[in-house]
């Protein structure tokens, strides 16, 4: 909401300063967006008498004049045909900065004579294309005053922010309260001239709905004013329209603009000569168009609602105009609508049509219904003394005033929300200067105020005007004395747990779109129509996640493209199995590309090298640990189908409790997220995972560690290629479950010296007597038992 | 005597000239072994007079025990000289560099590391932190809160949709956490002083707003929570998470269909050269918006607002952990460049606590 100064001051009596002005509306919830000087761009130029105006001696086209700028006279080299001696015009001197030219302008001498200043065209301040000559100024311009002034170009504009509650400060005349009210000034708001009118609205009003619609338009009031001329408005009204960015077009069209900003009460003028029997008001019927001021032809329907003469329709309801019955410089005879519609209803329709207007802004926020019939009178006084003409008598189809709301409101109220008192009588003066009525415990609402409903609205109306500084912070009290307690659930603290251990790996943490390519979540999983965004704002980012990996993945591609291509990137985040409220699980999830190994990234000395599989695994199997629960997690081959193959492994707890998987992405996947592999991931569902065992005390249980020394025996097996080491590692520990205190397999050989088809797998036994030293032959009858499991379980052979 | 003396001179000179260990036991066992030249001189011995036996046997082990000495000293120091010999040996170039240890590289996105920050300050205050759904219903995000259909207000927030499901219900992002609020107001009994950090989501891509992003409200219900105290906890927390001693704030009148009276709430700064400190200059930032929690959003959520009140507020934890951290663009938050996560990012062991300061 823009407005100037002068206009503000129109409807405000007031002393007080722009500056003051400007923070007073900020402090009562008007906030200002901005405060334009528009003098400003015109600073140095100023009001000049050209004295004398003698031809140049070196030049047949130039001029030297002496020009009185206030500051005794200069002279001047001027190129103008029309500078004489005698007239006026705007002068600049040097140092001034001259808008039209983008220069800041310098003594200078010109063909050998000096000059010190200029004198200007319409063009050089930007004023318009006129760069024929200087500019011809009244001969009563006063000599040395600011152009800008004497111009009337320095009437500040200043942009308010409305929040949507505030239909009344729409226009300037609530501004001008909100502000009185503040103890700004003192209101001085005109109560419009009311019209009798000498004669009949030839044309009538028909309110057409459905009584269930009644609420669509509680009122419309009609009125002609005939023989009028449609030229252009006054110079004043031009000016501020200009100055809060409206074009001027017609004076008719103007008065219906400058009461929208003036009062926010929006007003339509239809031309009487295109329109044809009476005004219908009713809903569209579907098939209707109409073309509209925008020079748009819109396609109508049954939730629009239209006024319609007997050729259809002329114009949507508290919108936009139509074209065919707009008024133009030809009108005589002007019909002046002033409405109330449904802001519910006016906000679908724009926002239907993609229709943003001023009347539209006004109406969707709710306009003042006891000023329907005013504004029509307000109107037609602007349209009367502007445009001349003769005034009917008003129709209102419909009924313009609504009950006032009233509600109960105990001024104990301020105090329990504020925490401290305003005093009675300061509140309620302030209530009344906003036109709040107050009486035995109640407040009657004004009509313009549709935003305030309840007691808490009432003592925000108190408090942002009485000043909210008037409430000086107090403690809140502490729920519990003493220590705070610990607040984090077991998943939050997991979270945290997890990002601290990922990045402890030398993984950075990402935080990438919750919503991704179709494609990508088809390909992890997702993708169904549950989850797809009716209104992406972009095309790859349609559908919500079903896994971490397809943004680290792209995230990892963007870094590669930078020439980044070791890439070691986490997250722990949502993702979406369905749309239900249960259906979100935070996940963690990491990739790794290039050389970005956890033990140093990019080409060591000391050796390193690609990522594998294996680096996610220690991802995934570091982060389990972390959470206390790596010792039950089983590690099954295989997994999902986004994952190679051969390179892939589910983890789960159980059969029923998969919690993640790891491994290389399969190379056709990488291939459809257009990012260069081998990249190596895991993911594990954080609210998957078990729960560690719930403990009484927070004591560690008892240190089990054995007097007798342990023993290690090392043990190569060959067996076939497909023999897995899990395998063969579980064998030999349930073997001699009692003795067999830690397993570990320390090298794995395939090749020559072994036959085709077979692998070595050497591990180290860790046996752990408890009770007495293990005798060798204790020792080694233990051993065998061990190779015995592991032959019966793998197949295997003890190596030569 | 002179042969004494002889073989004492010989044997010295051999021990000193021992060039290793190993030509040094060559020399002690030609002197003092089975058969060694000294050996050999005590043998003689038993033939001698006890007089002669008592002179003799005296030189002959004055010529052992020096002989002794020598060895041992000699052995010394051909061990010290094989010891240095080989450590030459085993001189390695320490300038050449070692890999970085994971708790030096990894990163904590600057976004978790803030919403640690003021999830410690609002623990120390008494807040719990609640969470809910991304995907919320229209109820729960909008008219739970006062949003009537239709209102203006919702079009302050430019919301995602999903597609319908078969029963024609249409969910959405959440456009804010608030729908925290109303869940938590739902199931559980005031007194409430929740904290609810997560994901929000608005259609809007441009400089400063993307289509994601991340917010924080609070929410204190009980029967006495003014808009005072509402103040005084937003100054705390600013003083706190900004680690200034003191900071200007200025609370402007502002509307939320979900508060009122409602505010917006600016802190004092003052901007330099690209740099911000807050609690001094003449510049004021939005960082909040806050109020008294709306009747009806306390009726509409099973609280009588007659008998219980409470204030809320909603901040954007990526905007000050912009303002903070002094990050720049809010776009790269979520661009996961690897130059801008080393170098905007905290490192894993750099744990926000309340008593070693929020950074350190």
């Amino acid at each position: 909401m823009k407005f100037t100064l002068s206009w503000l001051e129109d409807h405000l009596d007031t002393q007080a300063s722009l500056a003051e002005i400007v923070d007073a509306l900020t402090r009562v919830g008007l906030e200002v967006e901005g405060v334009e000087d528009p003098g400003a761009i015109y600073a140095g130029f100023v009001v000049g008498a050209v004295i004398e105006a003698k031809p140049h001696p070196n030049a047949d086209r130039l001029r030297v004049c002496v020009v009185d700028a206030g500051a005794g006279p200069v002279q001047v080299v001027c190129g103008a045909p029309n500078a004489r001696a005698g007239m006026k015009s705007v002068f600049s001197p040097v140092g001034t900065y001259i808008p039209g030219k983008k220069i800041t302008l310098a003594k200078g001498v010109i063909r050998g004579v000096e000059s010190h200043g200029m004198l200007c065209s319409a063009a050089e301040l930007e004023l318009s294309n006129d760069h024929d000559g200087i500019m011809e100024l009244p001969d009563d311009a006063p000599v040395g005053v600011p152009y800008a002034r004497f111009a009337g170009l320095d009437d500040p504009v200043i942009d308010v922010a409305l929040t949507p509650n505030r239909p009344d400060a729409t226009g300037v005349a609530g501004i001008a309260r909100d502000l009185a009210a503040a103890g700004l000034g003192t209101l001085r708001t005109p109560g419009p001239e009311t019209f009798a009118g000498a004669f009949d609205c030839p044309t009538a009003v028909r309110l057409d709905f459905a009584p269930a619609d009644a609420h669509l338009c509680p009122a419309f009031a009609l009125r002609l004013v005939r023989g009028v001329a449609n030229g252009p408005s006054p110079e004043w009204m031009q000016k501020r329209l200009r100055a809060i960015g409206l074009r001027p077009i017609s004076a008719l069209v103007d008065i219906t603009n400058y009461v929208t900003f003036d009062r926010g009460r929006p007003l339509h003028v239809f031309d009487l000569a295109k329109i044809r029997g009476d005004l219908t008001v009713r809903r569209a019927r579907a098939g209707e168009s109409v073309l509209a001021l925008d020079g748009k032809t819109y396609a109508l329907d049954e939730s629009t609602v239209i006024i319609a003469d007997a050729d259809g329709v002329e114009s949507i309801a508290g919108v936009m105009g139509g074209e065919h019955s707009g008024c133009d410089e030809s009108t005589r005879d002007v019909l002046i609508e002033s409405a109330l519609w449904d802001p519910t209803n006016i906000a679908q329709t724009g926002r239907k049509l993609g229709i943003v207007t001023d009347a539209r802004y006004r109406f969707e926020r709710g306009v003042d219904p006891d000023f329907c019939v005013p504004g029509l009178d307000l109107a037609t006084g602007l349209v009367l003394s502007i445009c001349g003409g003769e005034p009917s008598r008003m129709i209102v189809a419909g009924d313009p005033t609504a009950p006032r709301r009233t509600i109960d409101f105990p001024y104990s109220e301020v105090k329990r929300l504020i925490g401290v008192d305003i005093p009675r009588a300061e509140g309620e003066a302030i209530l009344a200067r906003l036109g709040f009525g107050v009486e035995d415990g109640r407040v009657r609402v004004p009509s313009w105020r549709p935003d305030v409903q309840v007691k808490a609205d009432v003592v925000e109306q108190i408090i942002r005007i009485a000043g909210l500084d008037r409430a000086p912070p107090a403690p809140l009290p502490r729920l519990d004395e003493g220590v705070a307690a610990p607040v984090l659930t077991l998943l939050q603290k997991r979270t945290r747990l997890a990002k601290r251990t990922l990045a402890s790996l030398s993984l950075r943490e990402a935080v990438t779109w919750s919503f991704i390519a179709k494609r990508a979540a088809e390909l992890f999983g997702g993708g169904q129509p549950a989850l797809a965004l009716a209104n992406p704002i972009a095309a790859d980012l349609s559908d919500m996640r079903p896994s971490l990996v397809p943004g680290l993945v792209a995230a990892a591609e963007r870094n590669a493209r930078r020439a980044l291509t070791d890439v070691a990137l986490f997250e722990v985040g949502q993702i979406f199995l369905g749309p239900g409220d249960t259906d979100q699980r935070t996940a963690a999830a990491a990739v790794r590309r290039g050389l970005a190994k956890a033990g140093g990234e990019g080409r060591q000395w000391r050796g390193g090298g690609a990522v594998d599989a294996f680096d996610a695994k220690a991802d995934a199997m570091a982060l389990l640990a972390a959470l206390g629960v790596a010792g039950a997690v089983q590690v099954v081959p295989g997994g999902p189908a986004f994952l190679h193959p051969g390179r892939s492994a589910t983890l789960q707890f159980g059969p029923k409790t998969v919690v993640g998987w790891f491994g290389e992405l399969h190379p056709s996947v990488c291939e459809a997220l257009d990012a260069e592999g081998p990249i190596v991931a895991f993911e594990l569902v954080l609210d998957a995972v078990p729960a560690p065992k719930a403990r009484p005390t927070k004591a560690r249980p008892r240190l089990e560690r054995s007097d007798f020394m342990a023993v290690e025996r090392d043990l190569a097996f060959v067996v076939d290629e497909s023999v897995r080491a899990g395998d063969l590692l579980k064998a030999a520990q349930a073997a001699e479950r009692a003795l067999v205190a830690d397993v570990g397999v320390f090298d794995v050989y395939q090749g020559k010296g072994l036959p085709e088809g077979k692998k070595s797998i050497a591990i180290a036994v860790t046996l752990q007597p408890r009770e007495r030293t293990l005798t060798d032959t204790e020792i080694e009858a233990a051993v065998a038992r061990i190779v015995a499991e592991v032959s019966r379980r793998t197949g295997a052979t003890l190596r030569a | 005597m002179t042969d004494l003396a002889a073989l004492k001179d010989e044997t010295l000179a051999a021990v000193s000239g021992a060039p290793d260990e190993a030509a040094l036991e060559a020399v002690r066992v030609a002197a003092l072994g089975k058969k060694g030249a000294i050996s050999a001189l005590l043998a003689t011995l038993g033939k001698l007079s006890p007089d002669e036996r008592k002179t003799r046997g005296a030189e002959i082990n004055a010529l052992k025990d020096s002989v002794v000495e020598a060895l041992a000293g000699r052995r010394a120091v051909l061990k010290q000289a094989a010891l240095a010999a080989r450590l030459a040996r085993e001189a390695l170039d320490m300038t050449l560099p070692t890999p970085a240890p994971g708790v030096e590289t990894g990163r904590i996105h600057p976004i978790s590391q803030v919403t640690e920050e003021i999830v410690a300050i609002f623990a120390d205050l008494g807040f719990s932190v609640a969470e809910g759904p991304d995907i919320e219903s229209d109820d729960f995000n909008f008219t739970r809160l006062n949003f009537p259909p239709g209102h203006p207000a919702r079009e302050m927030h430019d919301t995602f949709f999903l597609q319908p499901d078969a029963t024609g219900e249409r969910k959405l992002l959440r456009t804010h956490t608030s729908p925290v609020q109303v869940r938590t107001m739902l199931a559980q009994k005031p007194p409430i002083r929740v904290i609810c950090p997560g994901r929000t989501y608005r259609t809007d891509f441009d400089q400063t707003h993307t289509p994601m992003f991340h917010q924080v409200e609070g929410l204190v219900i009980d029967q006495s929570a003014t808009l005072a105290n509402l103040k005084w906890v937003l100054e705390e927390f600013c003083k706190a998470f900004f680690e200034v001693p003191k900071v200007g704030m200025r609370f402007r009148p502002s509307f939320f269909p979900f508060t009122s009276p409602s505010m917006e709430v600016d802190i004092q700064c003052r901007r330099s050269a690209g740099e911000i400190r807050f609690g001094e200059g003449e510049d004021w930032l939005e960082i909040l918006g806050c109020g008294m929690v709306h009747p009806n959003v306390l009726t509409n959520c099973g609280i009588d607002p007659e008998l219980y009140q409470g204030f809320a507020w909603g901040m954007g934890i990526d905007r000050v952990a912009m303002l903070k951290y002094g990050m720049p663009d809010l776009r790269d938050l979520f661009d996961a460049d690897l130059r801008w996560i080393n170098h905007y990012g905290f490192k894993p062991l750099d744990m926000p606590t309340l008593a070693g300061g929020l950074s350190g």
